[in-house]
């Protein structure tokens, strides 16, 4: 592994190259290549079952890809388990909330705290210095009156906002948002970009998964499209929406 | 609390106990509240992976048959090493045969959880209802082991004649509460680990293992290595629970030791008392162990199971979280407006 400092280097953050995966005889990705330059913020966006999720699953080391090559800060991603890449610096938030059940929300984001910032950082933080991290986390989706309560309590609105909490907890070198927004109000919405934007003004490279469109075109500097495991567009927001490939794969012409 | 303040209480708890069996005067207490003891252990063995991390254990039995033959064979080679070791071998750890019980605890302990690491390494891949099943082929591979290993008595059995008393600092105490007095600090220290795994960064990562594995590991959590750690404490408790066990009845054989006793029991006492916390296992195992012992002289030790069962039964249904759930959902509800 080299162990690069990505701060030294010049190359992109994330590079995927020629990334496939098939289930069966149902061909997820096919040869898909993908740049992620540091401080980036990139919309990737494609019709329902175009192969998104199974993008960010690959390169999080969920799902595990049978071609193609995943870099990231410097390391080479494949065959390393979901948790070292969340501790070289990948985050991601599930597209179906996925929060510990047992745990009170404040416990929920005080897992990648322990598990992850404190290992990369060395730093043993007092209890009462974790407790206060895990309410400014969760103030920042505005769920810091529930600290104590269980995810069941939750809506399923709320429960997205939990997600993306504990993937910021992680301290991530790149936030991946896998549809952090789908059924929030149009507040909400704004909410959730303010904070990402934020974010992305301290330094972090973000991922936008969204169907939104309003939200992708107002957020990304750079915009992908997936159509049936293949990037058929990559580029500049205004060019992609008037690209003929990309307005037929949506409208099914 | 501190956890060093909880064991000294705990293990002042256990010693206040202790006064109160030697003052009723009953070697009955001693041989039923030994039982107890050791169902305690189990089930803080088996909530550990099975309650923290959610991996379900069928084969504690194997695990608590581990302890007991280790404790048979390390025994018989004790008794005549001449016999069974070579020259040099046998004059170097002469002088320390015969191995005390605590010794033999220990050593159980080490055996089982080397064991429990072995089965966690080749089954933990293995999810759900898959990883309960591996366990109870395990236990059934081990018990066909040892029915076939004559050293250890085979399906016969082996006798292990224990002495009549124990001098510690010049106190004499029976053997039975000598034997007594061992479970009491094994369930003490059993309680403290199983606490401190509870409240601490390992026991957040057991919770997250239980909830969610993807999730866990999105997280930063090595799910991996932490339900290793977990098969290997859970396995050495169990084997320290069953090292005493030959000293205690005198005489073991296979199926007695593999029994369906320890494996229903050790997954029925933490489910009853509650899984996600240290109480949990406690409450269960002292419950149902003495209602256990009480049909036992009262009824006939064959209800022993049949309650067990129905009680499972019954908590499965009406409150899977058991009784620490049943509390904790009252409290709550208690503190909300």
């Amino acid at each position: 592994m080299t162990a690069m400092d990505p701060g030294m280097e010049s190359g992109p953050l994330l590079q995927v190259k020629g990334l496939s995966k098939r289930f069966g005889g149902f061909i997820a990705l096919d040869g898909v290549d993908l740049d992620v330059q540091p401080g980036e913020r990139l919309g990737l966006i494609g019709p329902n079952g175009s192969g998104k999720s199974t993008l960010v699953n690959c390169v999080c080391g969920t799902l595990h890809n049978e071609t193609g090559t995943v870099h990231f800060a410097g390391h080479a991603m494949n065959g390393l388990p979901a948790h070292r890449r969340t501790h070289i610096g990948l985050a991601r938030s599930f597209q179906l909330p996925r929060p510990f059940m047992s745990l009170s929300l404040a416990d929920n984001v005080r897992v990648p705290l322990l598990y992850t910032v404190r290992r990369r950082s060395g730093l043993t933080r007092s209890g009462a210095d974790l407790d206060q991290r895990c309410l400014e986390l969760l103030a920042q989706v505005s769920l810091d009156a529930k600290a104590k309560r269980l995810p069941s309590d939750l809506t399923q609105v709320e429960m997205r906002k939990l997600e993306l909490a504990r993937a910021m907890a992680a301290e991530p070198k790149l936030l991946i948002a896998d549809e952090a927004m789908a059924g929030l109000s149009h507040s909400e919405i704004e909410d959730i970009i303010a904070l990402l934007l934020r974010l992305n003004q301290q330094g972090i490279t973000i991922i936008m998964i969204e169907h939104i469109m309003r939200a992708v075109m107002s957020f990304s500097q750079r915009i992908a499209v997936l159509v049936s495991g293949r990037k058929i567009a990559d580029g500049k927001p205004e060019d992609i929406v008037n690209n003929p490939e990309v307005v037929s794969a949506y409208l099914g012409q | 609390m501190r956890p060093w303040k909880f064991f000294l209480l705990a293990l002042a708890v256990g010693a206040i106990v202790f006064a109160l069996a030697l003052a009723a005067r009953s070697d009955y207490l001693f041989f039923a509240g030994f039982v107890v003891l050791q169902f305690i252990v189990l089930a803080t063995a088996w909530n550990i992976l099975g309650g923290y991390c959610g991996y379900v254990n069928f084969g504690s039995a194997a695990f608590f048959a581990i302890g007991v033959y280790t404790a048979v064979a390390l025994h018989k080679i004790g008794a005549n090493s001449g016999r069974y070791l070579s020259g040099t071998v046998a004059e170097f750890l002469q002088p320390l045969f015969p191995l005390s019980i605590a010794a033999l605890v220990v050593l159980s302990g080490a055996v089982a959880g080397v064991i429990g690491f072995g089965m966690g390494y080749l089954t933990l891949r293995l999810r759900g209802v898959f990883f309960a099943i591996a366990t109870l082929a395990m236990a059934v591979v081990l018990q066909t082991l040892v029915i076939n290993w004559d050293f250890v008595g085979g399906s016969r059995g082996a006798y292990v004649i224990r002495p009549d008393s124990m001098t510690i600092g010049g106190f004499k105490l029976d053997y039975i509460q000598y034997l007594f007095a061992i479970m009491l600090v094994l369930a003490v220290v059993a309680l403290s680990v199983s606490r401190l795994i509870e409240r601490s960064r390992l026991g957040y990562g057991f919770a997250t293992i239980r909830d969610d594995e993807m999730a866990a590991e999105a997280a930063g959590v090595p799910t991996l290595r932490l339900k290793l750690i977990a098969t290997t404490i859970s396995g050495a408790f169990m084997g320290m629970a069953g090292a005493p066990y030959p000293y205690y009845i005198g005489y073991v054989e296979p199926a007695g030791t593999f029994g369906l006793q320890y494996a229903v029991n050790s997954i029925a006492m933490p489910m009853i008392g509650g899984t996600t916390s240290w109480m949990g296992p406690l409450i269960g195992a002292v419950m149902l162990g003495s209602l256990q012992q009480i049909a036992t002289v009262t009824i006939s030790s064959a209800v022993n199971l049949l309650i067990v069962g129905v009680l499972l039964v019954v908590f499965v249904i009406i409150a899977p979280k058991g009784i620490v759930g049943l509390v904790q959902d009252w409290l709550r509800a208690r503190a909300r407006p």
